[in-house]
Protein backbone atom coordinates (compact mmCIF):
# COMPACT_ATOMS: atom_id res chain seq x y z
CA UNK A 1 0.00 0.00 0.00
CA UNK A 2 1.41 3.08 -0.62
CA UNK A 3 1.54 5.18 2.17
CA UNK A 4 -0.99 8.11 2.93
CA UNK A 5 -0.21 9.38 6.62
CA UNK A 6 3.71 8.28 6.87
CA UNK A 7 4.20 9.58 3.17
CA UNK A 8 6.84 12.16 4.42
CA UNK A 9 8.28 10.29 7.31
CA UNK A 10 11.33 10.15 5.42
CA UNK A 11 11.22 13.40 3.67
CA UNK A 12 13.24 16.26 5.70
CA UNK A 13 11.66 18.76 3.94
CA UNK A 14 8.05 17.99 4.47
CA UNK A 15 7.24 20.11 7.63
CA UNK A 16 7.64 23.29 5.57
CA UNK A 17 4.71 24.81 4.22
CA UNK A 18 6.40 25.12 0.43
CA UNK A 19 7.02 21.39 0.43
CA UNK A 20 3.69 20.34 1.49
CA UNK A 21 1.98 22.39 -0.69
CA UNK A 22 4.41 21.38 -3.71
CA UNK A 23 3.32 17.93 -2.53
CA UNK A 24 -0.19 18.61 -3.30
CA UNK A 25 -1.29 20.01 0.24
CA UNK A 26 -4.28 21.90 1.19
CA UNK A 27 -5.77 21.08 -2.29
CA UNK A 28 -8.16 18.90 0.24
CA UNK A 29 -9.19 22.25 1.88
CA UNK A 30 -9.49 23.93 -1.50
CA UNK A 31 -12.16 20.71 -2.46
CA UNK A 32 -13.53 21.04 1.02
CA UNK A 33 -14.77 24.95 0.25
CA UNK A 34 -16.69 24.10 -2.60
CA UNK A 35 -18.52 21.15 -0.45
CA UNK A 36 -21.30 21.93 1.64
CA UNK A 37 -20.39 21.09 5.01
CA UNK A 38 -23.59 18.67 5.59
CA UNK A 39 -22.00 16.95 2.67
CA UNK A 40 -18.32 16.85 3.76
CA UNK A 41 -19.69 15.06 7.40
CA UNK A 42 -21.64 12.36 4.94
CA UNK A 43 -18.62 11.80 3.03
CA UNK A 44 -16.64 11.13 6.28
CA UNK A 45 -19.60 9.00 7.11
CA UNK A 46 -19.50 7.28 4.04
CA UNK A 47 -15.83 6.21 4.16
CA UNK A 48 -16.63 4.17 7.36
CA UNK A 49 -13.45 6.24 9.39
CA UNK A 50 -13.30 5.09 12.83
CA UNK A 51 -11.36 7.20 15.50
CA UNK A 52 -7.72 6.10 15.77
CA UNK A 53 -6.92 7.05 19.05
CA UNK A 54 -8.25 3.85 20.32
CA UNK A 55 -12.59 4.12 20.83
CA UNK A 56 -13.11 3.42 17.37
CA UNK A 57 -15.99 5.62 17.70
CA UNK A 58 -17.40 6.41 13.61
CA UNK A 59 -15.42 9.80 13.15
CA UNK A 60 -18.38 11.31 10.79
CA UNK A 61 -21.05 10.18 13.21
CA UNK A 62 -19.38 12.22 16.25
CA UNK A 63 -19.09 15.29 13.80
CA UNK A 64 -23.27 14.92 13.20
CA UNK A 65 -23.71 15.31 16.63
CA UNK A 66 -22.36 19.05 16.57
CA UNK A 67 -25.52 21.45 16.95
CA UNK A 68 -26.35 23.12 13.60
CA UNK A 69 -26.87 26.39 15.20
CA UNK A 70 -24.71 28.47 13.33
CA UNK A 71 -24.76 31.48 15.75
CA UNK A 72 -23.44 28.94 18.42
CA UNK A 73 -19.79 28.63 19.52
CA UNK A 74 -17.58 25.18 18.77
CA UNK A 75 -14.66 24.04 19.28
CA UNK A 76 -12.27 21.03 17.96
CA UNK A 77 -9.69 20.06 20.33
CA UNK A 78 -7.08 17.47 18.03
CA UNK A 79 -6.26 14.92 20.96
CA UNK A 80 -2.07 15.03 20.49
CA UNK A 81 -1.81 13.84 24.10
CA UNK A 82 -0.01 10.47 23.26
CA UNK A 83 0.79 8.93 26.38
CA UNK A 84 -0.69 5.13 25.71
CA UNK A 85 2.78 2.76 26.16
CA UNK A 86 3.79 1.33 23.13
CA UNK A 87 2.06 4.34 21.18
CA UNK A 88 4.28 6.79 19.09
CA UNK A 89 2.30 7.23 16.11
CA UNK A 90 1.09 10.16 16.25
CA UNK A 91 4.69 11.76 16.98
CA UNK A 92 5.79 11.13 13.97
CA UNK A 93 2.96 12.57 11.86
CA UNK A 94 3.14 15.70 14.05
CA UNK A 95 7.04 15.81 13.41
CA UNK A 96 7.02 14.99 9.72
CA UNK A 97 4.50 16.37 8.27
CA UNK A 98 2.42 18.94 10.47
CA UNK A 99 0.38 20.39 8.11
CA UNK A 100 -1.24 17.32 7.38
CA UNK A 101 -2.70 17.38 10.52
CA UNK A 102 -3.69 21.01 10.25
CA UNK A 103 -5.03 20.54 6.94
CA UNK A 104 -7.25 18.06 8.55
CA UNK A 105 -8.36 20.07 11.22
CA UNK A 106 -9.50 22.83 9.01
CA UNK A 107 -11.57 20.78 6.92
CA UNK A 108 -13.03 18.99 10.13
CA UNK A 109 -13.47 22.24 11.60
CA UNK A 110 -15.35 23.46 8.50
CA UNK A 111 -17.47 20.79 8.32
CA UNK A 112 -19.31 21.11 11.67
CA UNK A 113 -18.60 25.04 11.95
CA UNK A 114 -16.01 25.24 14.78
CA UNK A 115 -14.25 29.25 14.77
CA UNK A 116 -11.32 27.61 17.15
CA UNK A 117 -9.43 24.40 17.35
CA UNK A 118 -6.61 23.52 19.76
CA UNK A 119 -4.33 20.81 19.40
CA UNK A 120 -3.55 19.42 23.29
CA UNK A 121 -0.04 17.63 22.81
CA UNK A 122 1.53 16.07 25.88
CA UNK A 123 4.57 18.44 27.20
CA UNK A 124 7.34 16.16 26.83
CA UNK A 125 6.41 16.58 22.80
CA UNK A 126 8.23 19.95 22.79
CA UNK A 127 9.86 19.48 19.36
CA UNK A 128 6.63 18.39 18.08
CA UNK A 129 4.80 21.84 20.25
CA UNK A 130 7.21 23.90 18.70
CA UNK A 131 7.15 22.24 14.97
CA UNK A 132 3.19 22.83 14.91
CA UNK A 133 3.10 26.55 16.21
CA UNK A 134 6.34 27.03 13.54
CA UNK A 135 3.11 25.07 11.14
CA UNK A 136 0.86 27.15 12.29
CA UNK A 137 2.72 30.57 11.83
CA UNK A 138 2.93 29.46 8.11
CA UNK A 139 -0.49 28.04 7.78
CA UNK A 140 -1.59 31.58 8.94
CA UNK A 141 0.92 33.16 6.46
CA UNK A 142 -0.26 31.42 3.58
CA UNK A 143 -4.04 32.29 4.29
CA UNK A 144 -4.70 28.70 5.76
CA UNK A 145 -5.79 29.82 8.74
CA UNK A 146 -7.55 32.82 9.83
CA UNK A 147 -9.80 35.47 8.26
CA UNK A 148 -11.97 34.08 5.02
CA UNK A 149 -9.93 30.99 4.96
CA UNK A 150 -9.13 30.90 0.43
CA UNK A 151 -12.10 33.64 0.05
CA UNK A 152 -14.09 30.59 1.44
CA UNK A 153 -16.05 32.98 3.86
CA UNK A 154 -14.85 30.43 6.86
CA UNK A 155 -12.41 31.54 9.49
CA UNK A 156 -10.61 29.48 11.83
CA UNK A 157 -7.84 30.41 14.52
CA UNK A 158 -5.76 27.47 15.90
CA UNK A 159 -3.67 27.28 18.84
CA UNK A 160 -1.33 24.55 20.59
CA UNK A 161 -2.06 23.70 24.34
CA UNK A 162 0.88 21.93 25.90
CA UNK A 163 0.35 19.32 28.45
CA UNK A 164 2.20 18.63 31.27
CA UNK A 165 2.72 14.93 32.16
CA UNK A 166 -1.03 13.43 32.65
CA UNK A 167 -1.66 9.99 31.03
CA UNK A 168 -5.26 10.92 31.80
CA UNK A 169 -5.38 14.22 30.37
CA UNK A 170 -5.64 11.67 27.06
CA UNK A 171 -9.35 10.64 28.19
CA UNK A 172 -11.65 13.43 26.70
CA UNK A 173 -13.49 15.27 29.69
CA UNK A 174 -9.83 15.29 31.28
CA UNK A 175 -8.41 16.82 28.45
CA UNK A 176 -11.32 19.73 28.19
CA UNK A 177 -10.74 20.00 31.95
CA UNK A 178 -7.50 20.72 31.46
CA UNK A 179 -7.68 23.19 28.57
CA UNK A 180 -9.82 24.94 30.60
CA UNK A 181 -6.74 25.09 33.07
CA UNK A 182 -7.73 22.61 35.69
CA UNK A 183 -6.53 19.44 37.16
CA UNK A 184 -6.89 16.73 34.30
CA UNK A 185 -9.64 14.75 35.86
CA UNK A 186 -12.86 13.02 33.69
CA UNK A 187 -16.00 14.35 33.97
CA UNK A 188 -19.33 12.75 34.07
CA UNK A 189 -21.18 12.08 30.97
CA UNK A 190 -23.56 12.86 29.36
CA UNK A 191 -23.53 15.64 29.04
CA UNK A 192 -21.32 14.06 26.10
CA UNK A 193 -18.53 16.85 24.84
CA UNK A 194 -20.15 17.55 21.41
CA UNK A 195 -23.36 19.18 23.60
CA UNK A 196 -20.97 20.92 26.69
CA UNK A 197 -17.41 20.31 26.12
CA UNK A 198 -14.82 23.23 26.16
CA UNK A 199 -16.06 26.14 27.90
CA UNK A 200 -19.38 24.34 27.77
CA UNK A 201 -19.91 24.77 24.42
CA UNK A 202 -19.95 21.81 21.53
CA UNK A 203 -16.56 20.45 20.90
CA UNK A 204 -15.57 17.52 19.11
CA UNK A 205 -11.91 15.48 20.17
CA UNK A 206 -10.31 13.68 17.66
CA UNK A 207 -6.89 12.43 17.55
CA UNK A 208 -4.13 13.22 15.14
CA UNK A 209 -4.07 10.49 13.03
CA UNK A 210 -7.96 10.22 12.55
CA UNK A 211 -7.88 13.95 11.61
CA UNK A 212 -4.40 13.59 9.27
CA UNK A 213 -6.95 10.74 7.54
CA UNK A 214 -9.29 13.52 6.40
CA UNK A 215 -7.76 15.21 3.73
CA UNK A 216 -7.22 12.09 1.46
CA UNK A 217 -10.78 10.99 1.84
CA UNK A 218 -11.65 14.12 0.79
CA UNK A 219 -9.26 14.14 -2.19
CA UNK A 220 -10.15 10.17 -3.42
CA UNK A 221 -13.37 9.92 -2.43
CA UNK A 222 -15.32 8.27 0.75
CA UNK A 223 -15.59 4.43 -1.83
CA UNK A 224 -11.59 4.75 -2.04
CA UNK A 225 -11.00 4.91 1.64
CA UNK A 226 -14.14 2.09 2.45
CA UNK A 227 -12.30 -0.03 -0.46
CA UNK A 228 -9.02 -0.54 2.16
CA UNK A 229 -9.26 -3.10 4.49
CA UNK A 230 -12.86 -4.59 6.17
CA UNK A 231 -15.59 -3.58 5.61
CA UNK A 232 -16.63 -2.34 8.82
CA UNK A 233 -13.20 -0.49 9.97
CA UNK A 234 -11.60 0.01 6.85
CA UNK A 235 -8.56 2.80 5.67
CA UNK A 236 -5.01 2.90 6.22
CA UNK A 237 -3.72 2.41 9.88
CA UNK A 238 -0.35 3.38 11.21
CA UNK A 239 0.79 0.18 13.61
CA UNK A 240 3.73 1.35 16.11
CA UNK A 241 6.01 -1.34 17.00
CA UNK A 242 8.55 -1.99 19.56
CA UNK A 243 9.81 -4.61 22.48
CA UNK A 244 11.82 -7.07 20.87
CA UNK A 245 11.38 -6.89 17.11
CA UNK A 246 14.54 -6.61 14.45
CA UNK A 247 12.83 -3.15 12.85
CA UNK A 248 10.85 -1.35 15.59
CA UNK A 249 9.08 1.74 14.15
CA UNK A 250 5.72 2.50 12.08
CA UNK A 251 4.90 0.62 9.53
CA UNK A 252 1.23 2.29 7.64
CA UNK A 253 -0.54 -0.97 6.49
CA UNK A 254 -4.42 -1.72 5.70
CA UNK A 255 -6.30 -1.96 8.32
CA UNK A 256 -7.07 -5.34 9.22
CA UNK A 257 -3.07 -6.79 8.08
CA UNK A 258 -2.87 -9.63 10.58
CA UNK A 259 -0.36 -9.39 13.54
CA UNK A 260 2.16 -12.14 12.36
CA UNK A 261 2.23 -10.14 8.72
CA UNK A 262 3.29 -7.25 10.93
CA UNK A 263 6.21 -8.62 13.95
CA UNK A 264 7.38 -11.35 11.06
CA UNK A 265 7.30 -8.84 7.54
CA UNK A 266 7.41 -5.95 8.43
CA UNK A 267 9.23 -5.56 11.68
CA UNK A 268 11.97 -8.30 10.71
CA UNK A 269 10.62 -10.91 13.70
CA UNK A 270 11.50 -11.48 17.00
CA UNK A 271 14.74 -9.99 18.55
CA UNK A 272 16.83 -11.69 21.06
CA UNK A 273 14.95 -15.50 21.28
CA UNK A 274 11.50 -16.73 19.78
CA UNK A 275 8.10 -15.24 20.48
CA UNK A 276 6.32 -15.05 23.65
CA UNK A 277 3.12 -12.57 23.39
CA UNK A 278 2.73 -9.32 22.17
CA UNK A 279 -0.06 -6.56 23.42
CA UNK A 280 -1.61 -5.06 19.99
CA UNK A 281 -2.63 -1.76 21.14
CA UNK A 282 -0.78 -0.11 23.67
CA UNK A 283 -0.75 -1.80 27.12
CA UNK A 284 -4.26 -1.17 27.81
CA UNK A 285 -5.02 -3.97 25.30
CA UNK A 286 -5.37 -7.61 26.73
CA UNK A 287 -1.93 -10.01 25.22
CA UNK A 288 -2.16 -11.97 22.42
CA UNK A 289 -0.17 -15.53 22.08
CA UNK A 290 1.05 -17.69 19.59
CA UNK A 291 -2.07 -19.00 18.64
CA UNK A 292 -3.28 -15.75 18.08
CA UNK A 293 -0.86 -14.95 15.44
CA UNK A 294 -3.49 -14.98 12.43
CA UNK A 295 -5.72 -12.48 14.12
CA UNK A 296 -6.59 -9.20 12.10
CA UNK A 297 -5.47 -5.72 13.55
CA UNK A 298 -8.77 -4.11 13.28
CA UNK A 299 -11.19 -3.14 16.08
CA UNK A 300 -13.62 -6.06 15.48
CA UNK A 301 -11.41 -8.40 15.07
CA UNK A 302 -9.23 -7.76 18.22
CA UNK A 303 -12.87 -7.13 20.21
CA UNK A 304 -13.62 -10.61 19.10
CA UNK A 305 -10.30 -11.99 20.95
CA UNK A 306 -11.20 -9.86 23.80
CA UNK A 307 -8.79 -7.47 23.17
CA UNK A 308 -8.81 -4.24 21.23
CA UNK A 309 -6.76 -2.09 18.85
CA UNK A 310 -6.64 0.62 21.13
CA UNK A 311 -4.11 3.05 19.63
CA UNK A 312 -2.67 0.16 16.96
CA UNK A 313 0.99 0.35 19.16
CA UNK A 314 2.46 -3.28 19.45
CA UNK A 315 4.66 -4.43 21.65
CA UNK A 316 6.34 -7.67 21.72
CA UNK A 317 7.79 -10.10 23.72
CA UNK A 318 10.39 -12.54 23.26
CA UNK A 319 10.90 -15.90 25.80
CA UNK A 320 12.97 -14.01 28.05
CA UNK A 321 10.30 -12.16 29.50
CA UNK A 322 8.83 -12.35 32.91
CA UNK A 323 5.27 -12.09 32.77
CA UNK A 324 5.16 -11.13 36.68
CA UNK A 325 7.29 -7.63 35.52
CA UNK A 326 5.79 -7.20 32.56
CA UNK A 327 2.70 -6.67 34.86
CA UNK A 328 4.19 -4.82 37.69
CA UNK A 329 5.55 -2.10 35.00
CA UNK A 330 2.19 -1.95 33.52
CA UNK A 331 0.22 -1.05 36.80
CA UNK A 332 2.77 0.66 38.00
CA UNK A 333 2.36 3.12 35.33
CA UNK A 334 -1.54 2.96 36.33
CA UNK A 335 -1.08 3.35 39.38
CA UNK A 336 1.53 6.48 38.58
CA UNK A 337 -1.47 8.52 36.20
CA UNK A 338 -4.74 7.29 38.09
CA UNK A 339 -5.89 11.11 38.52
CA UNK A 340 -7.11 9.85 42.16
CA UNK A 341 -10.55 11.08 41.61
CA UNK A 342 -11.99 7.23 41.71
CA UNK A 343 -10.86 5.36 44.90
CA UNK A 344 -11.49 2.08 43.30
CA UNK A 345 -8.79 3.17 40.50
CA UNK A 346 -6.45 5.24 42.95
CA UNK A 347 -6.46 2.74 45.67
CA UNK A 348 -6.83 -0.53 44.04
CA UNK A 349 -3.75 0.13 41.42
CA UNK A 350 -1.05 1.28 44.23
CA UNK A 351 -2.43 -2.04 46.02
CA UNK A 352 -2.01 -4.42 43.05
CA UNK A 353 1.51 -2.49 42.04
CA UNK A 354 2.69 -3.38 45.83
CA UNK A 355 1.75 -7.19 45.37
CA UNK A 356 3.66 -7.24 42.32
CA UNK A 357 6.31 -5.52 43.72
CA UNK A 358 7.24 -7.82 46.46
CA UNK A 359 6.36 -11.03 44.26
CA UNK A 360 8.96 -9.57 41.73
CA UNK A 361 11.46 -9.29 44.41
CA UNK A 362 11.21 -12.18 45.60
CA UNK A 363 8.80 -12.15 48.42
CA UNK A 364 5.60 -12.97 46.95
CA UNK A 365 3.13 -14.84 49.42
CA UNK A 366 0.48 -18.10 48.95
CA UNK A 367 -2.74 -16.15 47.39
CA UNK A 368 -1.09 -12.97 46.03
CA UNK A 369 -2.20 -13.88 42.60
CA UNK A 370 -5.49 -14.92 43.68
CA UNK A 371 -5.73 -11.47 46.02
CA UNK A 372 -4.72 -9.55 42.63
CA UNK A 373 -8.06 -10.83 40.73
CA UNK A 374 -10.10 -10.05 43.91
CA UNK A 375 -8.74 -6.68 43.74
CA UNK A 376 -9.31 -6.32 39.57
CA UNK A 377 -12.90 -7.48 40.57
CA UNK A 378 -12.96 -4.14 42.66
CA UNK A 379 -12.12 -1.96 40.13
CA UNK A 380 -13.29 -2.75 36.82
CA UNK A 381 -16.51 -1.40 36.36
CA UNK A 382 -16.76 1.00 39.32
CA UNK A 383 -14.92 3.80 37.86
CA UNK A 384 -15.44 6.79 36.17
CA UNK A 385 -13.56 6.71 33.44
CA UNK A 386 -11.75 3.73 31.37
CA UNK A 387 -8.40 4.36 33.41
CA UNK A 388 -9.00 1.83 36.02
CA UNK A 389 -10.63 -0.58 33.91
CA UNK A 390 -7.62 -0.57 31.50
CA UNK A 391 -5.51 -1.51 34.36
CA UNK A 392 -7.52 -4.80 34.70
CA UNK A 393 -7.91 -5.47 31.44
CA UNK A 394 -4.44 -5.09 31.00
CA UNK A 395 -3.31 -8.13 33.83
CA UNK A 396 -6.60 -10.11 33.48
CA UNK A 397 -5.09 -10.15 29.67
CA UNK A 398 -1.91 -10.99 31.59
CA UNK A 399 -3.19 -13.95 33.69
CA UNK A 400 -4.95 -15.26 31.20
CA UNK A 401 -2.38 -16.58 29.67
CA UNK A 402 0.54 -16.69 31.92
CA UNK A 403 -0.84 -17.15 35.48
CA UNK A 404 1.35 -19.90 36.33
CA UNK A 405 4.57 -17.81 35.90
CA UNK A 406 2.81 -15.39 39.12
CA UNK A 407 2.06 -18.70 41.28
CA UNK A 408 5.73 -19.74 40.69
CA UNK A 409 6.64 -16.48 41.76
CA UNK A 410 4.84 -17.02 44.88
CA UNK A 411 5.98 -20.39 45.44
CA UNK A 412 9.63 -20.34 44.24
CA UNK A 413 10.21 -16.29 44.91
CA UNK A 414 11.40 -16.10 41.52
CA UNK A 415 10.89 -15.99 37.61
CA UNK A 416 10.01 -19.40 35.72
CA UNK A 417 11.68 -17.82 32.56
CA UNK B 1 9.71 36.00 41.26
CA UNK B 2 8.50 36.15 37.23
CA UNK B 3 10.70 38.15 34.67
CA UNK B 4 8.83 41.05 32.74
CA UNK B 5 9.42 38.43 29.78
CA UNK B 6 7.66 36.15 31.31
CA UNK B 7 4.85 38.25 32.24
CA UNK B 8 4.78 39.68 29.12
CA UNK B 9 4.67 35.78 27.52
CA UNK B 10 1.93 35.31 29.59
CA UNK B 11 -0.05 37.90 28.64
CA UNK B 12 0.30 36.97 24.63
CA UNK B 13 -0.61 33.40 25.97
CA UNK B 14 -3.80 34.29 27.55
CA UNK B 15 -5.24 35.51 24.38
CA UNK B 16 -5.42 32.47 22.99
CA UNK B 17 -8.16 31.43 25.45
CA UNK B 18 -11.63 32.25 26.44
CA UNK B 19 -10.87 32.44 30.18
CA UNK B 20 -7.63 33.94 31.91
CA UNK B 21 -7.95 31.06 33.98
CA UNK B 22 -6.67 28.47 31.13
CA UNK B 23 -3.65 30.26 30.68
CA UNK B 24 -2.46 28.35 34.17
CA UNK B 25 -0.66 25.80 31.97
CA UNK B 26 1.09 27.62 29.69
CA UNK B 27 2.01 30.18 32.36
CA UNK B 28 3.57 27.58 34.87
CA UNK B 29 5.50 26.66 31.72
CA UNK B 30 6.95 30.09 30.87
CA UNK B 31 7.29 30.66 34.75
CA UNK B 32 9.89 27.22 34.55
CA UNK B 33 11.35 27.88 31.71
CA UNK B 34 14.73 29.32 32.67
CA UNK B 35 15.20 28.36 36.31
CA UNK B 36 13.53 24.98 36.03
CA UNK B 37 11.75 25.60 38.54
CA UNK B 38 8.30 26.73 39.83
CA UNK B 39 8.47 28.83 42.94
CA UNK B 40 6.06 30.25 45.32
CA UNK B 41 6.61 33.57 44.18
CA UNK B 42 5.67 32.69 40.92
CA UNK B 43 2.39 30.80 41.66
CA UNK B 44 1.74 34.00 43.29
CA UNK B 45 2.08 36.10 40.25
CA UNK B 46 0.49 33.83 38.15
CA UNK B 47 -2.68 33.94 40.43
CA UNK B 48 -2.81 37.89 40.31
CA UNK B 49 -2.12 37.77 36.41
CA UNK B 50 -5.30 35.21 35.90
CA UNK B 51 -7.27 37.04 38.65
CA UNK B 52 -7.75 33.12 40.49
CA UNK B 53 -7.08 32.36 43.56
CA UNK B 54 -3.45 31.49 44.32
CA UNK B 55 -4.65 27.69 45.51
CA UNK B 56 -5.87 27.09 41.92
CA UNK B 57 -2.25 28.13 40.64
CA UNK B 58 -0.80 25.32 43.00
CA UNK B 59 -3.70 22.62 42.93
CA UNK B 60 -3.09 22.86 38.87
CA UNK B 61 1.06 22.83 39.03
CA UNK B 62 0.72 19.90 41.81
CA UNK B 63 -1.41 17.65 39.44
CA UNK B 64 0.96 18.11 36.93
CA UNK B 65 4.17 15.95 36.79
CA UNK B 66 6.55 18.63 34.63
CA UNK B 67 5.65 20.99 37.05
CA UNK B 68 9.06 21.01 39.85
CA UNK B 69 6.97 22.70 42.14
CA UNK B 70 9.15 24.02 44.78
CA UNK B 71 11.55 21.74 44.00
CA UNK B 72 14.98 22.34 42.79
CA UNK B 73 16.20 20.05 39.95
CA UNK B 74 19.71 20.25 37.98
CA UNK B 75 20.53 21.99 35.52
CA UNK B 76 20.59 19.11 32.98
CA UNK B 77 17.18 17.39 34.52
CA UNK B 78 17.57 13.30 32.76
CA UNK B 79 14.56 11.45 32.46
CA UNK B 80 14.63 7.77 31.60
CA UNK B 81 12.00 6.38 30.17
CA UNK B 82 11.26 2.83 32.58
CA UNK B 83 7.92 1.71 30.82
CA UNK B 84 7.79 -1.63 29.21
CA UNK B 85 9.06 -0.88 26.01
CA UNK B 86 12.04 0.66 27.19
CA UNK B 87 12.22 -1.80 29.94
CA UNK B 88 12.33 -4.71 27.76
CA UNK B 89 15.43 -3.60 25.94
CA UNK B 90 17.50 -3.19 29.08
CA UNK B 91 16.52 0.16 30.08
CA UNK B 92 17.38 -0.72 33.78
CA UNK B 93 21.23 -0.83 32.99
CA UNK B 94 20.66 2.40 31.24
CA UNK B 95 19.82 3.67 34.40
CA UNK B 96 22.12 1.85 36.53
CA UNK B 97 24.53 3.02 34.15
CA UNK B 98 23.72 6.65 34.56
CA UNK B 99 23.89 6.24 38.48
CA UNK B 100 27.38 4.95 38.26
CA UNK B 101 28.91 7.71 35.78
CA UNK B 102 27.06 10.13 38.05
CA UNK B 103 27.61 8.87 41.14
CA UNK B 104 23.78 9.62 42.20
CA UNK B 105 20.54 7.48 42.83
CA UNK B 106 17.19 7.90 40.92
CA UNK B 107 15.69 10.93 42.42
CA UNK B 108 19.34 12.67 43.29
CA UNK B 109 21.17 15.14 42.33
CA UNK B 110 25.15 15.58 41.23
CA UNK B 111 26.72 17.75 44.54
CA UNK B 112 27.80 20.79 41.61
CA UNK B 113 24.19 21.00 40.95
CA UNK B 114 24.41 20.32 37.38
CA UNK B 115 22.38 17.05 37.01
CA UNK B 116 19.03 15.33 38.37
CA UNK B 117 18.67 11.87 37.66
CA UNK B 118 14.64 10.95 37.66
CA UNK B 119 12.76 7.64 35.95
CA UNK B 120 9.63 8.73 33.82
CA UNK B 121 6.57 6.48 32.38
CA UNK B 122 6.49 6.14 28.77
CA UNK B 123 7.29 9.17 26.98
CA UNK B 124 6.01 8.14 23.51
CA UNK B 125 9.21 7.12 21.21
CA UNK B 126 8.76 3.56 22.13
CA UNK B 127 10.19 2.45 18.61
CA UNK B 128 13.34 4.04 19.16
CA UNK B 129 13.90 2.49 22.97
CA UNK B 130 15.82 2.62 25.22
CA UNK B 131 15.03 6.36 25.26
CA UNK B 132 15.61 9.32 27.86
CA UNK B 133 14.74 13.18 27.73
CA UNK B 134 17.16 15.81 28.94
CA UNK B 135 15.41 18.75 29.53
CA UNK B 136 13.68 19.61 26.43
CA UNK B 137 15.59 17.29 24.18
CA UNK B 138 14.86 12.95 23.51
CA UNK B 139 18.32 10.82 23.41
CA UNK B 140 17.10 7.60 21.58
CA UNK B 141 18.16 4.20 20.58
CA UNK B 142 20.32 4.31 24.00
CA UNK B 143 23.41 2.67 24.33
CA UNK B 144 25.76 3.10 27.37
CA UNK B 145 28.59 3.74 25.15
CA UNK B 146 26.15 6.78 23.74
CA UNK B 147 25.03 7.40 27.14
CA UNK B 148 28.70 8.33 27.81
CA UNK B 149 29.22 10.71 25.74
CA UNK B 150 25.49 12.48 25.92
CA UNK B 151 27.19 12.64 29.66
CA UNK B 152 29.90 13.95 28.35
CA UNK B 153 29.14 16.44 26.31
CA UNK B 154 26.92 18.20 28.74
CA UNK B 155 29.68 18.11 31.25
CA UNK B 156 31.73 20.30 28.78
CA UNK B 157 29.60 22.47 28.87
CA UNK B 158 29.00 25.29 31.54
Amino acid sequence: MKPILLKNQFNPEAYKVESYVAGGGYESLKKAFTMKPDDIIQLVKDSGLRGRGGAGFPTGLKWSFIPKDPTMQKYLACNADEGEPGTFKDRGIINNDPHLLIEGMTIASFAFGASVSYIYIRGEFVFGARRLEAAIAEAYEKGFLGENIMGSGFSHDMYVHCGAGAYICGEETALIDSLEGRRGTPRIKPPFPAIEGLNSKPTVINNVETLSTVPSIIKNGAKWFAGIGPEKCPGPKIYGVSGHVQKPGLYELPMGTPIREIIFNHAGGIKGGTFKAAIPGGITAPMLVEKDLDTRMDFDSLAAKQSMLGSGGVIVMNNSTCMVKVALITNRFFSHESCGKCTPCREGTTWITQILKRMEDGEGRPGDTAEIERLCGMIFGRTFCPLGDGATMAIRGNLAHFRDEFIYHEEHGRCKV
Amino acid sequence: MLTEEAKKAIKEVMKRYKTKRAAVMPALTIAQDDVREVTAEDMLEIAEMLEIQPVIVNEVAKFYTMYNVQRKVGKYHIEVCHNISCNLLQAERIIAHIENRLNIKVGGTTTDGKFTLSTAECLGSCGTAPMMQINDTYYEDLTETKVNDILATLKSRD
